[in-house]
C-alpha cells in the first residue's frame, strides 16, 4: 500500500492534502471538522494585526460560473482576511494544534510592510505551536488596496524584504504565498528564495469579475448595484496554476525551492498532477467549499490507488516526475509527426470534428464518402493539431497516432526522420545554430 | 351486481374522479427551465445534424436547442415555427422515437437521445404562453385562396399563404378546427384544449378566415371554389374508415376506434364515458394504441389489441407499443378477425383466426381463437373519400385511392393543389408530414401567384 505521509519543509502531515487559508479554516469549529474528515493539514485563515478586526461586506462575497447543470466551475470572492479578533484565532489555533498534534497547522499572516508589524505578530503565532507560517502576498482584492496581499506579491523586492524579516524573527518555516496576477511568476519566486523563504505556495486567486447582471448592469457579485474585482479560484484556474508551478519547479534559480500547489485541486488526479509538476503537497479550498470536507477521503484513497497501480511507494516517487518533461517550445521535437485517426466503430457521426477542422482549421476531415455521412481524416491535410480530439464528444474515438520513423508523411511528402530536431537548427530560423541545442539538465 | 371496475358490459364511471384526472393528465409533463437547460446541454450541435434531416419539416434542431441552452426560448420557438408553424402540436404527438430522436447521435452513442420533442414543446409553449407572434404579413397581394380542411395541412398552408400576403378562407366540415389534432389524438397527448389554442395562435397572423360546418360536396362544390378563388388547396384528410369485413361487425358494442377517440377528446366529463369491461381493438397502428390505452385508462379490466401480422409489421412505433404494454394492454399478433359474436344484439366475444405468412402472403391457418369482449374497436385504417370532390364537372386524378399530386403538390386540376393524408405523395401519414405538405404547397401556390402577377 502506498505511503502518502507528507513532509513539507519539515512539516509532517499524514497526507499531502491541506486546506488552504480561506473561510474553511477560519475557526476551530471548521478546522476540527476538517481534521475529523481526514485532512492532513490546514493553513489557518489569514491573521491580521492586533486591534480592531477587519470588516467584510454584508452582501454577497462570492460570485461563480457554472456548467449548465450548476456544476461550479469557478468561484470568485471578495472576502478579506479573518474578521475575528487576533487573540481568538491564536487561542483556537493553540488548542487545535494541541488536540491534533499529527496534523499540520500553518498560520497565514498578512500585516503591513513594516518590520515592526511582523516582529509583533510572529512570537504570538509561534506561541500557538503552529508548524509554520504562510505569508499572504496573494489576495488581489480589498487588502491590496491597503498595500498588503497582492500589492506586496507584485513587487519582488517587497517579497524578499518581508521574507527576510520573517526568517530573522522566527524559527518557524516560512512559506510565501504568491499571486498569479503578475507577468512572470519566476520573479516573485526567486525573490522569496533570496529572502530566505523555505517554500512558496501558489497560486492565490486570479483577479476577476465573474459576470455582469444584464438587467441591472452591475458586475457580480453585486453589492447594492456595484461590484469590485474579486479573486478567482476553483477548477477553472487549475491550468494556470499548473503552469506557474512548473515554471518555478524548472527555473534553475528556484528548482530546489519546495512548492505547495494550489489552484482548482478538486480530486486526487489534480493533486497528483500538481505533485508531478513539482509541488510537494497541495492545498484545497473551492472543492471543499463546494462539496464539504468529506471529499478528502476520495482524494486519499484515489491517490493511494493510483500509486499502488503504478508502483509508486511514496510521494517522493511522484513529486517532480513530470518537471523534466516541461520544456520551451524551441526544444520540442519537430520531427515528431502525428496524425489524427478516427475509430469508426466508436464514431457516432456528430460531425463536430469535421466542422471544426473545415471551418477553423485544415480541411482535413471528410463529411461524406461515397454519398454517405462519414468522417475520416485526410492524412495529406492533417497537421496533427489535436483540435478534433478535443471537440469529439466520445472519449478515445479520435486519437493522435505518431508516425513511425521512416513512414511517409502524406502532407509534406517526406519520410519521418528518426532523429530529434528542433527549432534551434531549423533552416527557417534566422538565428539557427549549427548544432541542435537541447534543454539544460 | 358488481360496480365500478368490474361492472359487466359497457359502463361509465368505473373509476374515481381523481383517477380520471390522473389517467388523462399530460403524458409528458412540460420541462421546467432548469430541466430544459440541462437537457439542451446534452445536444452536441452536430454538423449537418441527422435529427434535422429526420424531421419531415426540417426544423433546425441543433440551433433551437442551442437557443434554449442560452436562455432564449423565444428565439428557439421562432427557429421551430420558421419550418413548422404547428411545432407545438408536433412536439406533443410526433413519434420522435422514429424521427429526430431516432437519428440523434446520442441514440447511437448511448441509447438515450436528446429529448428533442420535449425541448421543442418547452420552446413553443414559451412563445404561445406569451402569445408572441413572429411573423408579419407581406403587403396584400389581392389574391384569394381557398383551403379545404382546417387540419394540420390546411392550417400550415393557410399560415404560409397569409404570410405572403394572400387572403385565405378555410372551409372546415366540422364545428371545430384542427382536424385530427382536435379529433383524432389520444386525450393524454394534448391536454387543456391545446389544439384549439394552436389554431388561434396560427390564425392570429391575420388574413385567415375559417368557415366551420362547411363541407365539400355537401355545402359547396370544388367548382365553386375554383370559380371564386385564385387557387384552392385541398387538405381534407381521410374521412372514410376501413371496414373489418367480418361477420357481425354492426353489433351493438362494435365501433370505429376513431369515433371513440374523438368522443373522448370532446368529452366534458370522462367519468360519463362508457367503456367495456373487456375490450378488443383490431389493428396495429397508432389509432389502435390510442383506443386501447384510453380504454384501459377509462377503467376497462382487460384490453387486447389483435393485429393480423407480426410485431415487426406494426405501424405503431415501439415506443407506442411499450406505452400500451405499460398501461396493461395485451398486444397479440398473427390474429385476424373472423366474426363478432353477439348476444341479444350486443357484442359478447370476437372470434379470430390465426394467420401466417405463406410465400409472402398473409393467410389464415384455420385455427381460431375466441376472446370474450363487451366492446370491439376497429382500427384498421382510414381511407380517402373521393365522392365529395368529384361532380360538378370535376374529375380529379387519383392514385392508390388518394389524390394524385406532382412534386409541386399540384393536382390534375388547374388552380388546385392538395396535401396531407388525402394525397398520394409518399409522405408518411403524420401530423408533421401534413404540415410540411401544406407549407410546401403554399410556397408553390405563392410562386404561381407571383408568376401570374408579372
Amino acid at each position: 500500500m502506498a505511503d502518502i505521509r507528507n513532509d513539507f519543509v519539515g512539516i509532517k502531515s499524514p497526507n499531502p492534502f491541506w486546506l488552504a487559508s480561506a473561510p474553511p479554516t477560519d475557526k476551530e469549529y471548521n478546522v476540527v471538522r476538517a481534521f475529523k474528515a481526514g485532512w492532513g493539514g490546514v493553513v489557518w485563515k489569514t491573521l491580521g494585526e492586533a486591534g480592531p478586526p477587519i470588516v467584510n461586506v454584508n452582501g454577497p462575497r462570492y460570485g461563480a460560473i457554472w456548467g449548465v447543470d450548476r456544476r461550479l466551475l469557478g468561484l470568485n470572492n471578495i472576502e478579506l482576511i479573518t474578521d475575528r479578533p487576533l487573540e481568538v484565532n491564536l487561542r483556537e489555533m493553540k488548542k487545535v494544534k494541541r488536540d491534533w498534534p499529527d496534523r499540520a497547522l500553518i498560520a497565514s499572516i498578512m500585516v503591513p510592510c513594516e518590520e515592526a508589524a511582523w516582529k509583533a505578530i510572529l512570537p504570538l503565532v509561534e506561541d500557538t505551536g503552529a508548524d509554520g507560517i504562510e505569508l499572504n502576498f496573494g489576495c488581489p482584492h480589498g487588502m491590496s488596496e491597503r498595500g498588503m496581499g497582492a500589492a506586496v506579491g507584485q513587487v519582488p523586492e517587497y517579497i524578499e524584504m518581508v521574507a527576510r524579516w520573517c526568517k530573522q524573527n522566527t524559527r518557524m518555516p516560512v512559506i510565501v504565498k504568491l499571486t498569479p496576477n503578475i507577468t512572470d511568476i519566476r520573479y516573485p519566486a526567486r525573490a522569496a528564495k533570496k529572502g530566505g523563504a523555505d517554500a512558496v505556495s501558489l497560486i492565490n486567486t486570479v483577479s476577476s469579475i465573474t459576470s455582469v447582471d444584464l438587467d441591472t448592469f452591475s458586475p457580480e457579485p453585486s453589492i447594492d448595484g456595484k461590484g469590485s474585482h474579486g479573486g478567482y479560484c476553483g477548477p477553472a484556474v487549475k491550468p494556470i496554476a499548473l503552469n506557474m508551478v512548473a515554471d518555478i519547479a524548472r527555473d534553475p534559480e528556484t528548482r530546489d525551492l519546495p512548492i505547495s500547489g494550489i489552484g482548482g485541486v478538486t480530486n486526487w488526479r489534480d493533486a497528483a498532477e500538481f505533485m508531478a509538476l513539482g509541488a510537494g503537497n497541495v492545498q484545497v479550498c473551492t472543492a471543499a467549499m463546494t462539496y464539504g470536507f468529506k471529499i478528502v477521503q476520495e482524494m486519499i484513497e484515489g491517490l493511494k490507488n493510483w500509486m499502488d497501480e503504478k508502483g509508486h511507494a511514496t510521494l517522493n516517487d511522484v513529486i517532480g516526475r513530470a518537471t523534466p518533461n516541461v520544456t520551451d517550445w524551441q526544444f520540442l521535437n519537430l520531427n515528431y509527426v502525428a496524425k489524427a485517426q478516427i475509430d469508426q466503430d466508436l464514431c457516432i457521426k456528430c460531425g463536430r470534428c469535421h466542422i471544426a477542422c473545415e471551418d477553423t482549421s485544415h480541411q482535413a476531415i471528410t463529411s461524406m464518402v461515397d454519398g454517405m455521412r462519414h468522417f475520416e481524416v485526410i492524412e495529406a491535410e492533417c497537421v496533427g493539431c489535436n483540435l478534433c480530439v478535443n471537440v469529439c464528444p466520445v472519449e478515445d474515438c479520435i486519437t493522435l497516432v505518431p508516425l513511425a520513423a521512416g513512414a511517409m508523411d502524406e502532407r509534406t511528402k517526406k519520410k519521418v526522420s528518426p532523429t530529434y530536431a528542433n527549432w534551434t537548427t531549423h533552416p527557417n530560423n534566422p538565428m539557427a545554430k549549427a548544432k541542435v541545442a537541447e534543454p539544460a539538465e | 351486481m358488481a360496480e365500478g371496475l368490474f361492472k359487466e358490459g359497457i359502463a361509465a364511471g368505473r373509476l374515481s374522479p381523481e383517477a380520471y384526472a390522473e389517467n388523462f393528465g399530460d403524458l409528458h409533463p412540460p420541462l421546467d427551465r432548469h430541466e430544459a437547460l440541462v437537457e439542451s446541454d446534452r445536444c452536441y450541435f452536430c454538423y449537418d445534424a441527422p435529427c434535422m434531416h429526420a424531421c419531415p419539416t426540417t426544423i433546425d434542431i441543433p440551433m433551437f436547442i442551442r437557443q434554449i441552452g442560452n436562455d432564449n426560448p423565444l428565439g428557439a420557438a421562432k427557429t421551430i415555427f420558421d419550418q413548422n408553424i404547428l411545432g407545438g402540436m408536433c412536439a406533443r404527438v410526433c413519434p420522435t422515437e422514429t424521427l429526430c430522436e431516432e437519428a440523434c447521435v446520442r441514440e447511437a452513442a448511448e441509447g438515450k437521445p436528446v429529448q428533442i420533442g420535449r425541448l421543442q414543446r418547452y420552446a413553443t409553449d414559451s412563445a404561445m404562453a406569451k402569445d408572441r407572434q413572429f411573423y408579419e404579413r407581406a403587403a396584400a397581394t389581392g389574391r384569394k385562396i381557398a383551403v379545404v380542411g382546417a387540419g394540420p395541412a390546411g392550417l400550415a398552408c393557410a399560415h404560409r399563404l397569409a404570410m405572403h400576403g394572400h387572403d385565405v378562407t378555410i372551409f372546415e366540415a366540422r364545428e371545430k378546427s384542427g382536424g385530427l389534432n382536435e379529433y383524432g389524438i389520444a386525450a393524454y397527448k394534448t391536454v387543456d384544449g391545446f389544439a384549439q389554442a394552436e389554431v388561434d395562435y396560427v390564425t392570429a397572423i391575420g388574413g385567415i378566415r375559417i368557415e366551420n360546418g362547411k363541407a365539400l360536396g355537401r355545402d359547396f362544390a370544388l367548382a365553386d371554389l375554383t370559380g371564386e378563388y385564385d387557387a384552392v388547396f385541398l387538405g381534407a384528410g381521410l374521412a372514410g374508415v376501413n371496414a373489418l369485413r367480418a361477420e357481425g361487425e354492426d353489433a351493438d358494442g362494435a365501433a370505429n376506434a376513431v369515433d371513440f377517440i374523438e368522443t373522448l377528446r370532446q368529452a366534458e366529463d370522462l367519468a360519463a364515458q362508457p367503456v367495456g369491461r373487456r375490450v378488443v381493438v383490431i389493428g396495429g397502428g397508432m389509432t389502435a394504441i390510442d383506443a386501447a390505452v384510453q380504454s384501459k385508462l377509462l377503467g376497462a379490466e382487460e384490453v387486447t389489441i389483435c393485429y393480423r401480422r407480426g410485431q415487426e409489421h406494426m405501424n405503431a412505433s415501439e415506443y407506442e407499443q411499450d406505452l400500451a404494454a405499460a398501461n396493461g394492454v395485451n398486444i397479440r399478433h398473427w390474429l385476424q378477425p373472423k366474426r363478432v359474436l353477439a348476444e341479444d344484439g350486443k357484442v359478447a366475444a370476437i372470434e379470430l383466426e390465426y394467420t401466417a405468412l405463406k410465400a409472402g402472403k398473409l393467410a389464415g391457418t384455420g385455427e381460431t381463437l375466441r376472446i370474450e369482449a363487451d366492446q370491439v374497436f376497429k382500427a384498421i385504417g382510414q381511407s380517402f373519400d373521393a365522392a365529395p370532390l368529384n361532380g360538378s364537372g370535376n374529375s380529379i386524378a387519383m392514385e392508390n385511392g388518394k389524390i394524385k399530386v406532382d412534386a409541386e403538390s399540384r393536382t390534375s386540376l388547374a388552380k388546385v393543389w392538395a396535401g396531407g393524408d388525402c394525397v398520394a405523395d409518399g409522405r408518411e401519414d403524420l401530423t408533421v408530414s401534413a404540415v410540411a405538405a401544406g407549407r410546401d404547397a403554399a410556397e408553390s401556390i405563392h410562386r404561381a401567384m407571383s408568376a401570374r402577377a408579372k
